[in-house]
């Protein structure tokens, strides 16, 4: 079967599929996210070094990937809204965004709280640590663009121009930041060679992984879709979508 | 947009748009030698004000030296960005380059390049002075020299892509300096690397050398990328 996907390039056609979409990714982030959180707090066994303290990476990995994929997809929709100025890409970027913020910011949040135990600190300028706070700034400076322009139109594509620019930064910037903590610091804060990881701590670790990314895709496209009905309220379908609940 | 075909740039029209938005830029900025003096002054003054709010011996100003003056060099280029197109923004002027059937991402190249020469050229010779307060010496000082003569084109060309960008939107400064800063870091981070691999008797080669290569990579890919900017604040 030859799926047309030019089709959904239209929000009238993909308005309809993110809502199925968006409720089948919900269900399953609640799934994963139990399943994870049972194996990740009730069967993974004590971590020898670590205690129980460790459990918090079954959160904390799934949100740093996330962060970083996430601006990866950003910046595919991007590329895609100045190339065939689609208005539905930029409308997903522009729902990606605040999810990668969150992406970002829990990370850093929840390696915090590993970090005191762990470390006796919640913040070092860890390499991984430092870069995923640039992220987060390029997140929020996206965001924050995006809320200065006033006129839609010219906001996606200003946006979609510096998630480019950033994308290309992002690489530059994570390894100048491991360079720069090399030099100035020892490696006694290494993860990098952290002991074997025992089978039921990654079972767990990709089952988060799983519902973090399904939480994501849910939560996108759920926003996505308030963004197309906000948008083009002034088109007909929209209005009679909200006219039943408008009329009275 | 036009009905007439556009020709193809060539190299002498390059160079002329390029030479045009330079000298024109030049001119505009010399004629304003008060403005140019501010900023340079707002260098020399948060450079000064460091050693006030930390201590005056020579180890911690040392210490703290490379990071200081780069760190000042990032806010005075961010400071001086808005001047870079928000003038011609506002007269009408932007509108009247991008119209110009010369190629706009060498128009721009030329503004940005003379956004360095009054801005970052001047910051680059000024530091070595500053650096002395810092208790750097010979070697370190030429190197802070250099580090800046190739860090500070970067800040130019990348804060242009921002002060387009931000052209028109609300939050002017503050915005800018969200935008652009992030992207500054890894300038920041060899920059202020070359001065302190010198002076814990290493060389500077690797970071002058990823510098000019981020100084390359930066002239080739942001022209376009002003332009496209300046094509979408004309919207």
């Amino acid at each position: 079967m030859i799926v047309n996907w030019y089709r959904y390039s239209s929000p009238i056609s993909f308005y309809p599929l993110a809502g199925r979409l968006a409720r089948v990714f919900g269900v399953l982030a609640v799934v994963f996210t139990l399943a994870g959180l049972y194996i990740g707090l009730i069967v993974a066994p004590t971590d020898a070094t670590q205690g129980d303290a460790y459990r918090i990476i079954f959160l904390h990995v799934p949100t740093a990937w996330m962060a970083m994929f996430i601006y990866l997809v950003m910046a595919f929709w991007s590329a895609l809204a100045l190339g065939f100025n689609t208005r539905l890409s930029a409308m997903m970027a522009q729902a990606l965004a605040p999810t990668g913020a969150l992406m970002a910011a829990l990370a850093l949040w929840s390696g915090a709280f590993w970090g005191r135990p762990t470390w006796g600190t919640y913040w070092a300028w860890d390499a991984r640590m430092t870069s995923t706070l640039i992220l987060l700034f390029l997140y929020l400076g996206i965001i924050a663009l995006r809320n200065a322009i006033d006129d839609p139109r010219r906001a996606d594509r200003a946006c979609a121009l510096l998630a480019l620019v950033g994308a290309v930064n992002v690489p530059i910037i994570y390894f100048s930041v491991q360079w720069w903590n090399t030099l100035h610091q020892g490696s006694s804060i290494s993860l990098t060679a952290a002991p074997k990881m025992a089978m039921t701590m990654l079972e767990g670790l990709l089952v988060m992984t799983a519902g973090v990314w399904s939480y994501c895709i849910a939560v996108t496209l759920a926003r996505v879709r308030a963004i197309i009905v906000e948008r083009e309220r002034g088109a007909g379908w929209v209005a009679s979508l909200i006219a039943p609940q408008g009329a009275r | 947009m036009s009905p007439t075909a556009v020709p193809q740039p060539d190299a002498a029209s390059v160079s002329a748009a390029f030479a045009w938005a330079l000298g024109r830029d030049l001119r505009i900025a010399l004629r304003s030698k008060a403005e140019l003096g501010v900023q340079l002054m707002f260098y020399v003054i948060v450079v000064s004000l460091f050693p006030l709010a930390s201590s005056p011996s020579r180890e911690v100003l040392a210490t703290l030296g490379p990071g200081v003056l780069w760190t000042a060099a990032l806010l005075a280029s961010l400071l001086s960005l808005p001047r870079l197109f928000a003038a011609d923004f506002g007269d009408g002027t932007l509108e009247q380059i991008a119209l110009s059937p010369r190629p706009l991402p060498a128009l721009v190249s030329g503004k940005m390049a003379a956004h360095w020469l009054t801005t970052g050229l001047p910051v680059a010779v000024l530091a070595p002075l500053l650096g002395e307060q810092y208790a750097m010496d010979g070697t370190e000082l030429w190197i802070l020299a250099a580090a800046l003569l190739l860090g500070t084109p970067i800040l130019s060309l990348l804060g242009a892509i921002g002060a387009t960008l931000t052209l028109g939107a609300r939050g002017g400064g503050s915005l800018l300096a969200l935008l652009v800063l992030p992207l500054y870091a890894p300038v920041l981070i060899f920059g202020a690397g070359a001065v302190d691999a010198v002076r814990s008797g290493l060389s500077a080669g690797p970071q002058l050398s990823l510098l000019a290569a981020g100084l390359l990579l930066a002239l080739v890919g942001t022209p376009f990328a002003v332009a496209a900017a300046v094509r979408i604040a004309l919207d």
